[in-house]
């Protein structure tokens, strides 16, 4: 029991090294309580593909998009219940000015479980269509994708609406 | 009454159909459509048509609320747009195309406070019913559609961003608006048809 403790503890960590490595954060913001990663499109992009064996959630929200807060918690729900195959990553479209003051007391009042970045971007009109050619530009919108399949949605979901779409993905 | 099957099956196919025409409806208008006109109550009560602006060469007509940031950082912009355009013969005509009941913020009391607070010149239109801003196919706000005034009606010439840099108005690259609307004016090509940017939905 011991070994397979510290087998896991392990592959946990080789997994974060490697997403890590991955990681190249243009900015990050401070604070006492926790960092939050700040990237321009570029530095999102790899977020948006895949070749490894999971399948990805991201949702592009803002604290002050009442339907993006609405429905964050079934992105948090669907991260929890599907550890093992999928993973949530919320991109923030906060303001800058507000990461300090909304954002983050946001996610720590909120407890937020799933990764949270965000995008300061505000060349929007070249990468929204590198997004997706349908985004108009309205959140909250959702990609979900693996390696093999990528669909964006412009919409609100409740929680079956989701698992429904990311079990399509599971299959 | 008796409903037979028959009945029963006629009216679920309308039933279906009908919201299949509604959906299919929402796609809005394209570059070179004819853009309807309304007539919609503004926040001085009396209602504003496209056709009252008999002196108009066109029109920038912008969906846009209070309670949206991306459309408050824009409101200065917005009212820039009207001063400078409105003279030229391209007034803006502002469109709030929120339900009102699921933003309170939005409504039309509210609307008169932000318009006075902010000395919007241009018409702050309520979009009564929301019937207008599917009909355009606005998904957010803002979002910015430039008609030109033809004999055909009210041609869509532009779609989409006020400018390039909703953060900061002072680090703007490229004016969309401003240069599609020069371009009219001079009888030029206009170089970007539409353009794209993060806008808050529309609330139904």
């Amino acid at each position: 029991m011991k070994y397979v403790a510290i087998f896991v503890l392990l592959s946990l960590f080789s997994c974060k090294d490697e997403k890590n490595d991955a990681v190249k954060e243009i900015n990050q913001a401070q604070s006492t309580a926790f960092t939050l990663d700040i990237y321009d499109f570029n530095g999102l992009e790899k977020f948006l593909s895949t070749t490894d064996d999971k399948t990805y959630v991201i949702n592009f929200w803002a604290t002050w998009c009442a339907p993006c807060v609405k429905e964050l918690p079934y992105f948090e729900k669907l991260n929890k219940a599907y550890a093992n195959e999928v993973e949530v990553i919320l991109v923030s479209l906060d303001f800058p000015s507000k990461y300090e003051s909304k954002l983050k007391p946001y996610i720590e009042k909120n407890n937020l479980q799933s990764k949270v970045v965000a995008l300061n971007d505000v060349d929007s009109n070249t990468w929204i269509p590198k997004v997706d050619e349908s985004w108009t530009g309205a959140i909250p919108a959702t990609i979900i994708f693996n390696k093999n399949e990528r669909k964006f949605y412009e919409k609100s979901f409740n929680y079956d609406e989701l698992e429904t779409e990311v079990k399509q993905f599971l299959k | 009454m008796k409903i037979t099957l028959k009945t029963f099956f006629a009216l679920f196919t309308i039933a279906i159909l009908s919201s299949f025409t509604f959906f299919g409806g929402g796609h809005g208008y394209h570059i070179g459509d004819v853009a309807t006109d309304f007539e919609l109550e503004n926040i001085d009560g009396k209602t504003v048509s496209l056709s009252d602006f008999k002196a108009a060469k066109g029109f920038i007509v912008i969906f846009t609320c209070n309670t949206c940031p991306y459309a408050v950082a824009y409101e200065d912009r917005i009212e820039a747009l009207n001063k400078k355009y409105a003279d030229q013969g391209y007034p803006v005509v502002a469109i709030m195309p929120n339900n009102t009941d699921v933003k309170p913020g939005d409504n039309m009391e509210a609307m008169k406070a932000r318009a006075k607070a902010k000395g919007f010149t241009f018409p702050y239109l309520m979009d009564e019913g929301q019937k207008i801003y599917p009909q355009y196919g606005a998904t957010k706000t803002p979002h910015v559609y430039i008609l030109q005034k033809t004999n055909k009606g009210n041609i869509v010439k532009y779609i989409g961003a006020i400018d390039d840099n909703y953060q900061d108005a002072s680090a703007v690259n490229t004016t969309y608006v401003e240069d599609a609307v020069d371009a009219l004016l001079s009888g030029k090509e206009i170089k970007e048809t539409q353009t794209r940017a993060i806008g808050c939905s529309i609330k139904v």
